[in-house]
């Protein structure tokens, strides 16, 4: 009986929070955006290849008749132009956005994964082990992330992969590819140096929760640590979670961006916005539009992320609405 | 409501109205009083019946949006207020009409000496030197009470205790001498004891300094012996409108009757059960059609949930929102010929 | 609150210590090292070189070795640039990014506070609408896009300013303003947060009950409140800032310490990376410090002890 009210309430909580979203015209409008991002990255590159015949690999015939390929501006035919080997920027763009949008999403669940297991023990368990972990979190953040991320890039790199990595990257893009598993060890890497924040945020919900009676009554009735840590604690503390993910997710994406900017990231013959628009920069003097088209797909999609972000912040946390 | 010239604030059919996204809260919805120079009315009501956002309306201080007021007149000494520029309307905050809050310890600025927050509206408004300002306030200090007011003067709000800072609080309040002082729950937050002192200061000050005051409180107890009128709030609504005197000897109203049998008192026999009104107040934002105190009313008929109550005038000081106004009145004389009434005797403090 | 700062900057020195001993770790966890790789020496050479950095040492001895010069304060040589102090390469390279990193952030400190204060002032109004869309539109425009476009627009079709190079303060705007975007941006959605939230407190209420107008209700009694999380956010930027950003440095060509800094863990170079790492969770833990003395001055309830 008792459960069932909570159960009533908790869902309308998260009603509550669904309508004040909708209600919030930027988020509303990430939403779509990220909506239409996503299903333009996903059937896209198919689409094109279908009724033009580009392929995000596709080089144009001219090069076997010796002519000298160049970068095309945009036209009808290739709405965004043509990099330097004379590929279609869109098809370009859109396989590059599968890239770019996966390292947000798994970079963001292994960073939540470790993330609120960290902050949760630490916080429930607190005195000493609370102590102590955090100061390794203390610790790992005055390291620079970069230098973490190499170390793990060729620590676990080449024959290392785990074979957890090699299984996804195999399940994604068919055996034998290393080139893509070692985007998937990106994808990790990067989620394993962005959970420290999200660590501090779970401990801090943990800490003004576990004195709570729901907790004391778990303990009472002989609920394991584990249980209450994951079934009774983390439940609870689900709302700033939710919003600290949709922030990473944007901030992953960019750090991708940035390592792919450095020559670290993805590597051909797979593509990035990031390093698209890396490769765009070379030649930005005389073709301008390698670098705008991906930077700009990209800059609209962080910016549909971080409202998105933010109205999710609003919306379960009606305290700090109108903001 | 005639306009004499003794009258320091007529409030005339005050509409309140919060837009919010369950809907529009009228907060406070037709209010009418007016307060005499030298007097004090007593607002009472409990917490969301509209009680301070009619008071802070008074001042323009409705936040906008949400809130807005949408209809109405305050005159405040021959000013139409709401009709003021907004700058004109802070002529008169802190100079003439001054407020205190309710919680001490958040309403003074944590950030700033108290020397800084005293003297900042006596050089606004009386164009004080920074000199005269700050022995002003040393001044006023001493007349609320504060010890050493040489040395605390430069302290911080957090080196006070709640009791100080709220004399801080009417210090800064009284500084331009106001001819009306509002007081939002001025002693909700504190400790008994000093709520009494609290509640001395201000009518002896009131006393000395013939200031008019609105002295807002969910407690009768506390407005029992300071003020010469008193309205009782529900649901933004002026539910009753008497001299103190006859609005506890003989209510017209069930909720005052409410109210006032649910006030404890030291004569109170142990083991008597105190009465509580039943039910919850009503959220604002969907009041029913009829009666708003309906639903928790003992003596609820049929019509008082279908029909709005009318605004009956029982004699010429004494106004009950209520279809059996009457009835209730004469029941209240009733009861006070027959017996002692029911908590008369406890409330004359 | 002599004897508060005394004891944080005690502790600095043990923190600093063991973020160089877990770098380390790190460094020696990953296969291979500085002559691995291209670099490939004949062995010869290069068991002569493991004996000059006393690389054939069991590991415990080394780190020892290490450790011992680096409580000195001597982080030894480059690897890769031979017969080059560690400390010389940060003092040579570090008033490039410290002077770019400082001017970016006064620059985003004025614009974004601002921005933030205006936004509050006149909330749900356009400067509101306009400041924080604009302030998204940082967030989410990477500087490494930005930059190029900005040299695009005003150096190479404008050529109203040189496009990169170190040299007079024409070259300094452009990487300036690339940098500062970024944190223009976050220092305007802080500060109007912080804006926001004091000015719903019941402070303020009582300031405009006393008949002060809304700038002085703002800018004396809300400001110093609102700038709080501003003044927390400042500590580690400003940190990261000073020591460099690789993005700016590589697009406008500035030998700052950011790029010294990635070229180092792309080669290995152990100490000089170690000298970096160690040389920036200081200058860290200084400027957070920093920030909590400044607390003291901002708010007065708190007190050190």
């Amino acid at each position: 009986m008792a459960e069932n009210v909570e159960q009533v309430k908790g869902a309308s909580l998260w009603r509550d929070a669904w309508k004040r979203l909708l209600k919030n015209r930027l988020a509303v409008f990430g939403m779509v955006v990220m909506i239409i991002m996503i299903i333009a990255v996903t059937i896209g590159p198919a689409i094109i290849r279908w009724t033009t015949g580009f392929t995000a690999d596709y080089v144009p015939s001219r090069l076997d008749e010796g002519d000298l390929v160049q970068s095309f501006p945009p036209s009808m035919q290739h709405p965004m132009g043509t990099d330097d080997t004379g590929r279609d920027m869109l098809a370009r763009v859109l396989q590059g956005g599968r890239i770019s949008l996966m390292v947000g999403i798994i970079s963001t669940i292994v960073s939540l994964l470790v993330g609120v297991s960290w902050g949760a023990v630490a916080g429930y368990l607190g005195g000493r082990i609370d102590n102590f972990m955090m100061r390794i979190v203390d610790i790992i953040y005055a390291i620079p992330y970069i230098l973490i991320v190499i170390v793990l890039l060729s620590v676990f790199g080449g024959p290392n992969t785990p074979a957890f990595i090699t299984w996804m990257s195999e399940r994604f893009g068919g055996v034998g590819n290393q080139g893509l598993s070692q985007i998937f060890l990106l994808f990790f890497a990067l989620g394993l140096v962005s959970w420290l924040t999200m660590a501090r945020v779970v401990r801090g919900q943990i800490l003004s929760l576990k004195n709570q009676e729901f907790v004391l009554a778990a303990r009472a009735t002989g609920v394991s640590t584990f249980g209450i840590i994951f079934r009774h604690l983390v439940p609870n503390a689900l709302g700033p979670v939710i919003v600290y993910a949709t922030l990473t997710v944007p901030s992953v994406m960019l750090t991708e961006a940035f390592l792919s900017f450095l020559g670290l990231g993805v590597q051909a013959p797979y593509a990035s916005w990031g390093s698209l628009a890396a490769d765009g920069i070379k030649n930005i003097a005389i073709f301008p539009w390698q670098l705008i088209f991906p930077g700009v797909t990209m800059a609209l999609t962080l910016f549909s992320l971080n409202f998105l972000g933010d109205g999710l912040r609003d919306a379960l946390d009606p305290q700090t609405r109108k903001f | 409501m005639d306009q004499s010239n003794d009258t320091i604030l007529s409030v005339t059919n005050l509409k309140t109205y919060f837009h919010t996204e369950d809907g529009v809260v009228k907060a406070v919805d037709g209010i009418t009083f007016e307060l005499k120079k030298g007097e004090t009315l007593g607002i009472v009501g409990e917490s969301g019946s509209g009680k301070s956002v009619a008071n802070l309306s008074i001042m323009r201080l409705i936040q906008e949006p949400p809130g807005k007021i949408v209809d109405g007149q305050i005159i405040f000494d021959g000013i139409d207020v709401r009709a003021l520029p907004i700058d004109d309307v802070r002529k008169i905050r802190g100079k003439r009409i001054a407020m205190i809050f309710q919680d001490p310890m958040t309403s003074l600025n944590p950030f700033l000496k108290i020397s800084t927050q005293l003297t900042e509206v006596t050089r606004l408004h009386l164009g004080h030197s920074k000199a005269e300002a700050y022995k002003h306030a040393i001044n006023m200090l001493k007349t609320v009470g504060i010890p050493d007011p040489e040395s605390r003067v430069d302290n911080y709000p957090h080196e006070f205790s709640g009791g100080m800072r709220q004399r801080v609080m009417i210090a800064m309040a009284l500084s331009c001498d106001p001819e009306l002082l509002i007081a939002d729950e001025p002693t909700t937050a504190l400790d008994v004891t000093i709520q009494a002192q609290i509640l001395e200061l201000i009518k002896d000050l009131k006393a000395r300094l013939g200031t008019s005051v609105i002295l807002i409180t969910h407690d009768l107890g506390v407005v029992a012996g300071m003020s010469e009128k008193i309205i009782v709030m529900y649901a933004g609504k002026v539910f009753e409108y008497a001299p103190t005197g006859e609005l506890f000897a003989t209510p017209a109203n069930p909720y005052t009757k409410g109210l006032l049998r649910s006030v404890p008192y030291p004569a109170h026999e142990q083991g008597k059960e105190l009465y509580q009104i039943p039910g919850l107040p009503p959220d604002v934002a969907h009041l029913p059609p009829g009666c708003p105190f309906a639903p928790r009313c003992e003596r609820a008929e049929e019509i008082c949930s279908r029909e709005f109550p009318p605004f009956v005038q029982i004699n010429e000081h004494h106004r009950s929102l209520c279809h059996f106004a009457r009835e209730v009145y004469e029941d209240s004389l009733r009861e006070r010929e027959t017996a002692q009434g029911p908590v008369s005797d406890a409330i004359k403090i | 609150m002599l004897s508060f700062i005394l004891r944080r900057l005690l502790i600095i020195i043990p923190m600093a210590l063991l973020v160089v001993t877990v770098t380390w770790g790190l460094i020696r966890l990953a296969p291979g090292s500085f002559y691995s790789g291209e670099k490939a020496l004949p062995p010869a050479i290069e068991e002569n070189i493991k004996k000059k950095y006393g690389l054939d040492k069991p590991w415990y001895q080394q780190y020892f070795m290490m450790m011992g010069n680096v409580v000195q304060g001597d982080f030894g040589d480059s690897l890769r640039y031979q017969s080059d102090s560690v400390n010389a390469i940060i003092k040579r390279h570090l008033p490039y990014s410290a002077t770019i990193g400082l001017l970016a952030y006064l620059l985003a400190l004025l614009v974004g506070v601002t921005a933030g204060v205006t936004a509050a002032l006149k909330q749900n109004s356009m400067w509101d609408y306009g400041s924080m869309g604009l302030s998204m539109l940082g967030l989410s425009v990477p500087n490494f896009v930005l930059g190029p476009l900005l040299v695009l627009v005003f150096a190479l079709w404008l050529q109203w300013l040189p496009p990169a190079r170190w040299g007079g303060i024409s070259n300094l705007i452009l990487p300036v303003v690339t940098l500062a975007a970024i944190y223009m941006a976050y220092l305007a959605r802080l500060t109007r947060a912080g804006m926001l939230e004091v000015m719903r407190s019941d402070y303020i209420r009582t300031a405009r009950a006393k008949g002060l107008d809304e700038k002085t209700v703002l800018l004396k009694h809300g400001l110093r409140g609102g700038i709080v999380p501003v003044v927390s956010f400042t500590g580690p930027a400003l940190a990261s800032l000073l020591a460099g950003t690789v993005v700016v440095e590589k697009v406008f060509g500035i030998p700052g310490l950011g790029n010294i800094f990635i070229q180092s863990v792309l080669n290995r170079d152990e100490p000089l990376i170690l000298g970096i790492v160690a040389f920036l969770s200081i200058l860290i833990m200084v400027f957070n410090l920093l920030v909590d003395i400044s607390y003291g001055f901002l708010d007065p309830r708190i007190r050190y002890e």
